[in-house]
This record gives structure tokens, C-alpha cells and sequence, in this order.
């Protein structure tokens, strides 16, 4: 190999290194810029909206001294600038104040409620992915037929209902008519006292430890609120799934596994949905981020003590640094769900893998 | 073939005319094949009566309501199931639930058109700005619209509404504040598409200052994708507004806003399930009436899918 060519090869050895550590600099400058900008609203909506926060935060019948006190340990008499910076950095620790409703650090509250929301939109997206994909799969593949009509109205009715009044419908129906699922909670008032859970996946816990009646209870509890976002889920994911496939049906190379004989079924879900799914773990992790923030609604409804109600219950209370703390950590796994999705399809997609 | 047939056709042959010899034919004729398309597709119909009888329905609030929407009869008529008297049953006020989702008609129509003047507009102007001045201003403008677009809209609502304190005005700032983003995305795009176009370098050339090219000859181009959008998002801000209603940070009682009947109707669902159900579905009708008409102009007017 001569010197030249060596250092042809280096050099588009070296251009490459610069292109990646180039997209990574920018992958980290967004989202460095989108968490500040997440802090920066809601240091405005805490801080810079309440004429008083002090007020906020202790009522309008605290003795002088003790509103004095609190404002000089808020840092409330310090240039807004610096206020900020002090907030970034408590935040960053994980330090969102006291909830004034439990009395706990806002951080321990939230971390003993966020896995009954994980888990509810966990089981969320698995039933929409799983009656999604091939539900927009078979949409696009006879289009225009039945199968087709019914999938535009799901998805039409998905993105037009209120999910806290079909939630309310389900009630009745499914529990007080049918009684094919428990009342509103996460389990049965007998179990709170003999079930300890260990991850706070109540499903998961009570199948590890063998307690089945446990895990029968839990299941009654969370399948319709699950099925409920599922519902949503689905008409997202199947509505995209459609117009993936409906590109990749359109492609040259169907016409040419057709020509060679393969099998619908094979062209179909083999050769189709493969190349379709890079986009589809984009939407996929997409609906699980909106059901997340979807969960608000529906824990009110169903009763379900994950970070929802917590931020409702918090709400009504006046409880600002619980909603405050509640939004910055919904708003964090939304965010990092939003850029990890981007990332991943930047990995996954074979087109952008050269370049 | 008789004399109206005769003038029909030639009138279609104006609107359809190759060489439109003044402004106003042009622009008839683009309305003319764009309402023909718009129509052709019958769910978009649908939706476009749907809206327009919610328009009707608030306008004539007080000719269609037989009972009053805020006043009940609480000795006589409390939680009654539907009947000829009381076609969606009574509340627990003993107020009437179809006058009560009549006038809330007036309030859904404030909340989905306010928010639309104030949205609309903020994205407009951030994403033309952005699109024309490019460079730096570019770049900051709309690495601001990605890191709103990235928040969850509804909990940044609460927290807003939370701060601000409930009612349906702050409900309609809340949910403006977290709905301009893709505006701004749409408005930019449409303006780099014609920045370097010859009209624009013309007018540049006679002298146009840009603040005159951005308003005069940039934001018309892109009303119409604008119009498709904020259509289509309509059923969101709707169902956003009803869910801030339904946890109480929306409406407050007496008003009778749909979301807020619901809550209201909640504590009875399992016995007098009709106080929580009419209202939903009134809001599920219109959402879908949104959905419907959104999805029809798009196809009707978007030029990229169509053969313009």
C-alpha cells in the first residue's frame, strides 16, 4: 500500500470520527438545551408566575419572621440569575423541595408512586403494539377492504374521545355490570397488609414471590385502565404502521420478491415489515412517552397511585413543589424517551449508517 | 341541453379556465377544485356539518335551550333519568343536561378559537422570522420551538394552570403556551421554500423592507397549511381543555363546560351514568367533526398531495 493511499484511508478514517463525534456534539447540545429550557419553565411557573412564592408556599397566615426566614432559605432575595443556577443545581441532586401534602422530600414520593405509572404504561403499549402492528399491517395490506374501515375508525375514535370519559364508561360497564374487573385501586384492601412488594411492578412482585391469588388481584386491577391506554396506543401505532407498510408495499423490491415466487405471507412480514419496523420503534417509544404523560388522566379516574394522581392530588392541595417536582420528572422521561427513540433510529436505520 | 345547463357549464369553464384573465377568477378557481375535492370525500361533509352545527347550536344557545343552563330545580327534578322533559336527564342540581351541553357548546367554540388567535399567530410570526433571517437567528429561534415541542403538553399545562390559578381564561393561556411549536415548524418550512424564489427577490429589488416581505409576501403562502393544521389540532385542544376542565383547573362551576360536567357527574357514574355520558359524547361528536374536516383539507388543499 503506497503513502498516499495510507493516508487517503486515514483521512477517511479520521473524517468519519469527526462526523460521529460531530453528531454526538450536537445529540448532547440538544439535549443539554432541552433540559435546561424543561428547568427554565418550570423555574418561571414556580418562581417568576406567584406575585409571592413564599405566600405560595406557606399561606397568607405565617408570622413576618418565620415568611423572613423562609425567603431568605428559598434565596428569593438573590439575583434572579443566580436563583436559577442555585434551582439548576438542586434539581440536577434531585432535590425538588418538601412536599407541604406528605410531608416527605417531593424526590422520596415520587420514586415510591413512578413504578405503579411505569408499570401501567409498560402494559399500555404492549397490548397497543402487540394489536397495533398487525392491525395496520393487514390495513395496508388489503386497502380500502373491511379490515381497513374498521382500523381508520378506531384510530379516528382514538384521536377524538376523551380517555377520562371512556375510562368512566368502562367503569360501569366492566365492573359495575359485568364485573369482569376489581373497583378502582391497584389491589384488593386484604393484600395491602400481606403483599410486600419489592420492584413496585405489583405484577412482576407477586409472580416472583409466587403469591398467585396476588397476582390474579392485581390483574383485575390494572387491566382496564392498561386496556384503556392500550386503546390509545393502538390507534397511533396502526395508523403509522399503515402508512409505513403502504410505503414499503410501493417499493421495487416487493415487486421483485413477487417475481421470484416467495410467498405473500413472507413478502409481507418478512421483507415489508423489516424494513418498516426502524420507523415503528420511533412511534412505539413515542406512545409510550405520551402515555406517561396520558396517565395523569387516567390514574384520576381509575384511582391508580402512580405519579398522575400524585401531581392531581398535589394540585388541588396548592402542593407546588410536588407538581413542580411531578412535571420536571415526567417532562425528564419524555424528553430523554423522545431523544433515545431519535438516537436509536439514527443506529437501526441502515441508510444513515454510511455518511 | 337547456339554458341553465348551458350557463352552468360555461360558469365551470370560467372557474376552470387555463388562463384566468384577473386575480379574483384565479383565486375562484383554485376555491371552485379545491371545494370539489373538498366534497367529494363524504366523511369530510360530515365533519364540516358537524362544526357548522356547533357554530349554530351556540349562536341560538338561548332559542334551543328549553331550561336554564346554570339554575336547577333541586326540590323536583334532582339526578332524573332522560326523559321527554329532560331529553339528557337532570344533574344533581336538577339542572337540565341538554340545555347544560347546549350552552357549553358557546364555551368549547371560545376555548378551540381562542386559543387558535393566540397560537396560531405566535407560531406564524417565530417560524417566518425564523425561516427569512436564517442563520443565528434561525438557529435560536428554533432550537426554542424543538425543546417546547419536546415537553409533554398536557402535564406543562397543569403546572401552568397550576401557577396561574384555575379558570377557563388561564386554561386557554396554558394550553396556547404548549400548542404553538409545530406552527412555528410549519411556517418555517413553507418560508424556505419560497425565500429564494424570483417573487421574493423582486420585491426585494423594488426595495421592500423585511418586515414587509415576511408579513406581505411570506405569511399568506403558508395560511393555508397553517389552517390545515390548527383544524387537525383542534380535537386535541378540546379534549386538553376538557381534561383541565374534568380535573378542575378549567371551567368552574356554574359554567357549563363539558369537561367540568363530566367531573361533576362522575360521583354518580354507576347509578345515574347519563350525567357523565352526554356530555362526553358531545365532546367526542365535535372532536371527530375536527378530526373529520381537518383530514379533508388537508387532502383538498395541500398542494404536495395533490397535482398542483
Amino acid at each position: 500500500m503506497s503513502v498516499a493511499e495510507n493516508q487517503a484511508a486515514a483521512g477517511r478514517g479520521s473524517a468519519r470520527a469527526v462526523a460521529i463525534l460531530s453528531s454526538l456534539g450536537r445529540f448532547l447540545v440538544i439535549a443539554v438545551t432541552t433540559y435546561l429550557g424543561l428547568l427554565a419553565v418550570t423555574f418561571f411557573i414556580g418562581r417568576v408566575i406567584p406575585i409571592d412564592p413564599v405566600l405560595a408556599v406557606l399561606g397568607d397566615r405565617a408570622p413576618t419572621a418565620v415568611v423572613e426566614r423562609t425567603r431568605r432559605e428559598m434565596g428569593l432575595d438573590l439575583p434572579w440569575i443566580e436563583q436559577f443556577y442555585l434551582y439548576v443545581k438542586a434539581a440536577l441532586r434531585g432535590d425538588f423541595g418538601t412536599s407541604v401534602l406528605t410531608t416527605n422530600p417531593v424526590m422520596s414520593d415520587i420514586r415510591r408512586v413512578f413504578p405503579a405509572t411505569i408499570e401501567l404504561a409498560t402494559l399500555g403499549t404492549l397490548i397497543g403494539a402487540v394489536l397495533g402492528v398487525p392491525l395496520g399491517v393487514l390495513a395496508a395490506v388489503k386497502r380500502g377492504s373491511l379490515i381497513d374501515q374498521i382500523a381508520r375508525i378506531i384510530g379516528l375514535i382514538g384521536y377524538s374521545v376523551p380517555i377520562f370519559w371512556l375510562g368512566l364508561l368502562g367503569l360501569v360497564l366492566f365492573y359495575a355490570k359485568l364485573q369482569w374487573v376489581a373497583f378502582p385501586a391497584r389491589l384488593d384492601v386484604v393484600y395491602e397488609y400481606t403483599f410486600t412488594p419489592i420492584t413496585g411492578f405489583y405484577l412482576l412482585d407477586s409472580a416472583m414471590q409466587g403469591q398467585w391469588d396476588v397476582f390474579y388481584d392485581a390483574y383485575r386491577h390494572i387491566i382496564l385502565p392498561a386496556a384503556l391506554l392500550g386503546y390509545f396506543a393502538l390507534a397511533y401505532i396502526s395508523r403509522m404502521t399503515r402508512s409505513f407498510m403502504l410505503n414499503e408495499l410501493a417499493q421495487e423490491y416487493i415487486v421483485a420478491a413477487r417475481a421470484k415466487g416467495l410467498s405473500e405471507t413472507r413478502i409481507i412480514w418478512g421483507h415489508a415489515l423489516r424494513n418498516a419496523a426502524v420507523p415503528m420503534v420511533t412511534v412505539i417509544a413515542l406512545s409510550y412517552a405520551s402515555l406517561l404523560e396520558g396517565s395523569v388522566l387516567t390514574e384520576t379516574v381509575f384511582s391508580w397511585p402512580g405519579i398522575g394522581l400524585y401531581i392531581t392530588n398535589s394540585l388541588t392541595n396548592a402542593d407546588m413543589n410536588a407538581v413542580l417536582g411531578g412535571t420536571i420528572v415526567i417532562g425528564s422521561v419524555f424528553i430523554a424517551i423522545n431523544l433515545l427513540s431519535d438516537l436509536l433510529y439514527r443506529l437501526l436505520d441502515p441508510r444513515t449508517k454510511t455518511g | 341541453m337547456t339554458a341553465s345547463d348551458a350557463g352552468h357549464l360555461s360558469r365551470r369553464e370560467w372557474l376552470l379556465s387555463d388562463r384566468p384573465a384577473s386575480r379574483v377568477q384565479a383565486r375562484l378557481g383554485r376555491a371552485y377544485v379545491a371545494w370539489r375535492r373538498f366534497s367529494a370525500n363524504r366523511l369530510a361533509l360530515v365533519g364540516l356539518l358537524i362544526i357548522l352545527a356547533l357554530v349554530v347550536v351556540a349562536a341560538l344557545a338561548d332559542v334551543l335551550a328549553p331550561y336554564s343552563p346554570t339554575v336547577g330545580d333541586l326540590k323536583n327534578a334532582r339526578l332524573l333519568a332522560p326523559s321527554a322533559a329532560h331529553w339528557f336527564g337532570t344533574d344533581d342540581l336538577g339542572r337540565d343536561i341538554y340545555s347544560r351541553i347546549v350552552y357549553g357548546s358557546r364555551w368549547t367554540l371560545y376555548v378551540v378559537i381562542l386559543v387558535a388567535v393566540i397560537a396560531a399567530p405566535i407560531g406564524l410570526l417565530v417560524g417566518t422570522v425564523a425561516g427569512y433571517a436564517g442563520g443565528w437567528t434561525d438557529t435560536i429561534l428554533m432550537r426554542i420551538t424543538d425543546i417546547f415541542l419536546a415537553f409533554p403538553k398536557l402535564v406543562l399545562a397543569l403546572a401552568f394552570v397550576a401557577a396561574l390559578g384555575p379558570g377557563i381564561e388561564n386554561a386557554v393561556l396554558a394550553i396556547a403556551i404548549t400548542s404553538w411549536p409545530p406552527y412555528a415548524r410549519i411556517a418555517r418550512a413553507e418560508t424556505l421554500t419560497v425565500r429564494n424564489s424570483d417573487y421574493i427577490k423582486a420585491v426585494q429589488l423594488m426595495g421592500a423592507s423585511p418586515f414587509r416581505i415576511v408579513l406581505r409576501h411570506i405569511m399568506p403562502l403558508c395560511i393555508s397549511s397553517l389552517i390545515i393544521r390548527v383544524t387537525l389540532d383542534m380535537a386535541g385542544i378540546i379534549l386538553t381543555a376538557a381534561g383541565l376542565g374534568f380535573l378542575g383547573l378549567g371551567a368552574q362551576p356554574p359554567l357549563p363546560e363539558w369537561g367540568a360536567m363530566i367531573a361533576s357527574g362522575r360521583r354518580f357514574i354507576l347509578d345515574q351514568w347519563w350525567v357523565a355520558a352526554a356530555p362526553g359524547a358531545a365532546i367526542l361528536i365535535v372532536s371527530l367533526g375536527f378530526n373529520l374536516l381537518g383530514d379533508g383539507l388537508r387532502d383538498a388543499l395541500d398542494p404536495r398531495s395533490g397535482d398542483q
